[in-house]
């Protein structure tokens, strides 16, 4: 099967029926890898044992943009090739990106507590996520505005682009704004600081996170799939009793 | 007389007349800040301090709430199916309009931020800072609030959604403008850095505004 | 000492974690069956899909309808 066929919804959802399972599988077997890693790790030096936090806190940080980043490539499809998948791609991606970024904020908060002294500051990276969780809150709410699917998929997809457009300047205005936060550290010149130690756990996660997101990702487009078909059909019923 | 030039005459006539929203956003953006001593009390030292960021956050609720309509409005007595007929490009038919409305609704405000300003015990300087970071911003809430608009004629109604889709978007503008603001009153930061990104947000949302809103006009009509 | 103070927040942020998840697991599958009772339940009162019994054929037709 070639990745042209799977843009055929029917086609799709066979895809999804036969590949399902093994996501799953998989993704449970990385997650309670990377648990099991993430419990092995030693504590950081710096911040004790609440470094356990950030296995958590910055692979969902990363999967909220990761979400963001599929629904601007699906949006382009929805807008360009005017793609029904693509739309499906792009409404099936907006809850769970919302809901790890909603997990970004509590793990990040949790995290402050013991660090900071409260639950929220407003820390750089903390407020743009925040931010990006109410451009999230408000993409979904317009697909739930607008009753027309095609229409609300259009209307989501400018939404959308224009968030990808803006988010970088968001991040880079509340940087401005707030440099209270340590600098980056995952991905720096010259090599990593944190200790593999700490790293490999935390890459373990990202990719179980990541697969985890796909997992879902399938299977919330297989069910907006089968929604659009229930609302095709009833549509179809009610012409056919008038 | 050019197309573009009478659809800016006209959307500034109807803006102005009797229905008009025009100088209600004046009047929303005195009545905002009226109600800020009353929540926070009349210490004038604290209301000094605030001034800006009050003022600034009156100016971009005033924009927002005045333009979720621009397009509905068209659409609903169809004259936007003519500017979507017409043979000026839509992008620029879009700028247009923002420009009327800006003329009409943000204008006005920027003229007004110095008499609302004494309330909040703000002097000078501050209020010559506090002008010239207004007139450069609101152009940005403005042709970001284009896009907010044109989205709307999906909606079909405006209000609470459209300000929640589209206040997230423009944090960056209100950062530096009040940023901005407040360097001229506490005059510790620079007041050119936040100025100057300022001006280039201004001019980016004068570009990507029109742009969006046109896209999604277009897919919206079909 | 250290670890003991801070066991609460690492508990709270992976239960936090287990609950979110749970949330989208339950979501994605009590959404599937209900999609897929309704979809059934229509089948069974005889609207089914035009398509449903050429696949083949009628593939790019029906991805237009859906659009």
């Amino acid at each position: 099967m070639s990745l042209i066929d799977l843009a055929n919804p029917s086609r799709f959802l066979k895809f999804a029926d036969r590949v399902l399972p093994w996501l799953g599988g998989v993704t449970v077997i990385a997650l309670a890898f990377g648990l099991n890693q993430a419990m092995g790790a030693p504590d950081d030096y710096q911040q004790g044992a609440t470094v356990k936090i950030m296995f958590l806190h910055v692979p969902s940080a990363w999967l909220g943009m990761l979400a963001w980043g599929i629904m601007s490539i699906a949006a382009l499809g929805t807008l360009v090739w005017r793609h029904p998948l693509a739309d499906v791609a792009a409404k099936a991606a907006a809850p769970i990106g919302a809901a790890f970024t909603l997990l970004c904020l509590i793990t990040g908060s949790l995290w402050g507590r013991p660090e900071w002294g409260t639950y929220w500051v407003w820390d750089a990276r903390l407020t743009s996520e925040l931010v990006l969780f109410l451009l999230y809150l408000g993409v979904i709410a317009l697909w739930r505005t607008v009753e027309d699917p095609s229409r609300a998929a259009r209307a989501a997809a400018i939404l959308t682009l224009v968030g990808a457009v803006d988010l970088p300047i968001i991040k880079f205005s509340v940087d401005w704004w707030n440099t209270l936060h340590q600098g980056e550290s995952v991905f720096r010149f010259g090599g990593s600081t944190i200790y593999p130690t700490i790293l490999v756990p935390l890459l373990v996660m990202a990719v179980a996170f990541t697969l985890l997101f796909v997992t879902l990702h399938v299977a919330a487009m297989r069910n907006e799939i089968l929604r659009r078909r229930v609302r095709t059909l009833r549509l179809m019923q009610a012409q056919a009793t008038n | 007389m050019t197309p573009l030039g009478a659809l800016l005459i006209r959307d500034m006539r109807l803006a102005v007349r009797v229905g008009g929203g025009a100088l209600i956003g004046v009047l929303f953006f005195l009545v905002v800040v009226t109600l800020v001593p009353f929540a926070i009390g009349p210490d004038l030292a604290l209301l000094k301090r605030i001034g800006p960021a009050v003022l600034w956050l009156a100016a971009l609720l005033a924009n927002l709430l005045a333009l979720d309509r621009l397009f509905a409005v068209d659409q609903e007595d169809g004259s936007l199916d003519l500017l979507l007929m017409s043979r000026a490009p839509l992008e620029l038919v879009v700028a247009v309009k923002g420009l009327a409305h800006w003329l009409t609704t943000g204008l006005p405000l920027v003229v007004a931020a110095p008499l609302i300003g004494l309330l909040l015990n703000l002097d000078g300087a501050a209020q010559a800072g506090l002008v010239l970071t207004l007139l450069v911003g609101t152009p940005a809430l403005t042709f970001i609030g284009l896009i907010g608009a044109a989205i709307a004629v999906a909606l079909r109604r405006g209000g609470l959604l459209l300000a929640v889709l589209v206040l997230p978007l423009t944090v960056p503008v209100l950062i530096f403008g009040v940023a901005a603001a407040n360097a001229v009153l506490v005059g510790a930061a620079p007041f050119a850095t936040p100025f100057t990104v300022l001006c280039a947000l201004s001019l980016a949302s004068l570009v990507i505004g029109p742009f969006a809103a046109a896209a999604a006009l277009r897919q919206e009509i079909e | 000492m250290e670890a003991i103070n801070h066991l609460p927040f690492i508990v709270g942020s992976y239960a936090a974690a287990f609950v979110v998840v749970a949330l989208l697991v339950a979501w994605v599958m009590i959404d599937f069956r209900a999609q897929r009772r309704a979809l059934a339940d229509l089948e069974r009162r005889g609207f089914a899909r035009r398509s449903a019994a050429a696949p083949a054929g009628a593939a790019l037709a029906q991805a237009k309808e859906e659009a």
